[in-house]
């Protein structure tokens, strides 16, 4: 099973060459996107069946060689990256125009091997080398997005290097105070106190500006919207989750703190909020898109203080059943968004181009041009504010249920009030869309071109995906406790 | 020994905040591009004072880490760097 580790890091990094080197792109983007899912799916089985997969790379044990282990979380974003991947890959296939050119398919590419080996490292400076490479992917594709994109490209580096400079300080301390280095066991050195709730501290700043956590997102939505139509889905749905991940994971390794968890859970609930108003407020399409992935980030670490009584008291039973509830309701929202914001970034990058304009009022009457991708954005709209029987709906209800179990009443309003803020923004765009057009405007655009079905398809069935994937999920639930020591 | 591994302990943390608040107060890319090297130059004074910090040698692993932070902090500058030209080409036209 070691070799399909392997073998997820360094295909993606294999194609990159392959792409860069050979004229057709799109074909080896598109060949190492099928394989890629492939591979998720073998290894989430076995996680699934066997545990978390461990392996040493060449042989050589920790802590000389780098330990490798996915774990259900792990295995879980990896399979999403897949199926996001595939269908990004086929949209870019289909609209040239949405890459930015033809440096986009080996720098999306370099970005999976980054995402990859960030799900599948086991020691902590592993995983900050794999957290650069995937910065550095990203940044990448955000200045394909032309002049526009280059400002945007570069805050969103500086800030993503200083979140790896605060990152790189606690693995430093860790290694001073432990010795070994592997992420996942470090809670029996790391006892509780200043030390690890420095750690733990130096973390959060650090990968929270990495994910943008709030008040730490001021660079996500203006990269994530001047980037190219094919880049944002990847940037939302999978690039901001590689640090969240890593920043569990930690959180769980070292047995969390207490106030540090009340305060994280506290600006997750206060991202919520301020994304949720920000992204109805939006004059702009994309930015209104990106917004909504600032309070998306916030629901998923709503999870860390539900968590935390467990990591501190393992041997409190009912703690346990709370976090284990909460754990896998932040899991499957984290999920359910990426399927859910790839298809919503895919149609807006298509309206935008049908339209001609990316503001929101643009969008008058586009219904009438492009009912397909208007309604895969309205899909995309009621799985991301989580109605039923939506991916996102059975992960808030997991939450829900644990907030309550917890006496975490709070979160269950920013629960409620975050998918009534994101069913407006949603409906904004929707309204807007459906409205016809003034009869008295001269220059009413003609009707062009419908948009084909291979550009519509694939953002229709992420969408069609992240609603479905509600029904019988019971097996993902499990597959995102495995190997997390949650509620165990 | 340790004594003055502190001291750079210290050094180390306060130069990264300097260079971390100049990055997040300034507008102007170059500066902080050059501010995310102030900051980097910070981060690596703290790893090689913690590696001194023990009795006996200093801790070779720590140095490792520090030697694979300096290269990809001059690589991510390059990358910084290029953008920033290239936002600067566009102003001038």
């Amino acid at each position: 099973m070691t070799d399909v580790l392997v073998l997820l890091v360094l295909l993606p990094l294999a194609g990159a060459v392959v792409a860069a080197l050979v004229p057709a792109r799109a074909v080896v983007g598109l060949v190492v996107a099928v394989a890629q899912l492939a591979l998720g799916v073998v290894a989430a089985a076995a996680v699934l069946r066997d545990g978390p997969v461990l392996g040493e790379l060449g042989g050589w044990a920790q802590p000389l060689g780098i330990g490798l282990r996915l774990d259900g979380p792990g295995a879980a974003v990896g399979l999403l990256s897949g199926v996001v991947v595939l269908a990004v890959a086929a949209h870019a296939a289909a609209v040239p125009a949405a890459t930015g050119g033809p440096g986009y398919w080996p720098l999306v590419l370099v970005t999976v091997a980054g995402l990859q080996t960030v799900l599948v490292a086991d020691d902590w400076f592993t995983t900050y080398v794999a957290l650069e490479l995937l910065t550095v992917g990203a940044v990448g594709l955000v200045a394909l997005g032309g002049r526009r994109a280059y400002e945007p490209a570069v805050r969103y580096l500086c800030v993503a290097v200083l979140g790896s400079f605060a990152y790189l300080v606690a693995v430093a301390l860790v290694y001073a105070r432990t010795g070994p280095l592997a992420l996942h066991d470090g809670a029996a050195a790391m006892p509780p106190g200043a030390a690890t709730a420095t750690v733990l501290g130096l973390v959060v700043v650090g990968l929270g500006l990495k994910s943008a956590l709030f008040p730490l997102h001021a660079w996500l939505p203006a990269a994530h919207a001047a980037a190219p139509a094919a880049v944002s889905p990847l940037l939302s749905a999978l690039v901001v989750k590689g640090s969240l991940v890593v920043l569990l994971r930690v959180w769980t390794g070292l047995g969390g703190d207490a106030h540090l968890g009340t305060l994280v859970g506290l600006l997750g609930g206060l991202a919520v909020l301020v994304g949720g108003v920000a992204a109805v407020r939006q004059e702009r399409l994309k930015r209104l898109v990106a917004y909504s992935t600032v309070a998306q980030v916030g629901y998923v670490v709503l999870l860390v203080p539900l968590v935390t009584p467990s990591l501190l008291d393992p041997t409190d039973a009912a703690a346990a059943d709370v976090a284990r509830l909460a754990w896998q309701g932040g899991m499957l929202i984290l999920l359910a968004h990426g399927l859910a914001k790839a298809a919503a970034f895919l149609a807006a990058g298509t309206l935008v181009q049908v339209a001609g304009g990316d503001r929101v009022a643009d969008l008058r009457g586009i219904a009438a041009r492009a009912p397909v991708v208007v309604m895969t954005f309205g899909v995309a709209g009621v799985a991301l504010a989580g109605l039923p029987p939506s991916l996102a709906f059975v992960g808030k209800w997991q939450l829900l249920t644990a907030a309550v179990a917890g006496g975490a009443w709070w979160a269950v309003l920013v629960l409620l009030v975050g998918g009534l803020l994101t069913a407006a923004a949603v409906a904004r765009v929707v309204a807007t869309a459906l409205r016809r057009p003034d009869d008295d405007e001269d220059d009413a655009p003609a009707a062009g071109a419908p948009v084909p079905r291979r550009v519509a398809l694939p953002a229709l069935t992420l969408a069609v995906l992240a609603i479905g994937a509600g029904v019988g999920s019971a097996w993902l639930a499990d597959l995102t406790l495995v190997g997390t020591g949650v509620g165990t | 020994m340790t004594a003055r591994a502190d001291l750079f302990l210290v050094l180390g943390a306060v130069v990264t905040l300097l260079g971390a608040v100049r990055l997040l107060t300034t507008a102007d890319l170059l500066r902080r591009v050059v501010a995310l090297n102030v900051a980097g130059v910070g981060t690596l004074l703290v790893l090689v004072a913690l590696a001194a910090r023990g009795p006996g040698d200093p801790d070779p692993v720590l140095h490792a880490l520090a030697l694979t932070g300096i290269v990809i902090t001059v690589a991510v500058t390059g990358l910084a760097l290029v953008l920033v030209r290239r936002v600067e080409e566009d102003d001038g036209d």
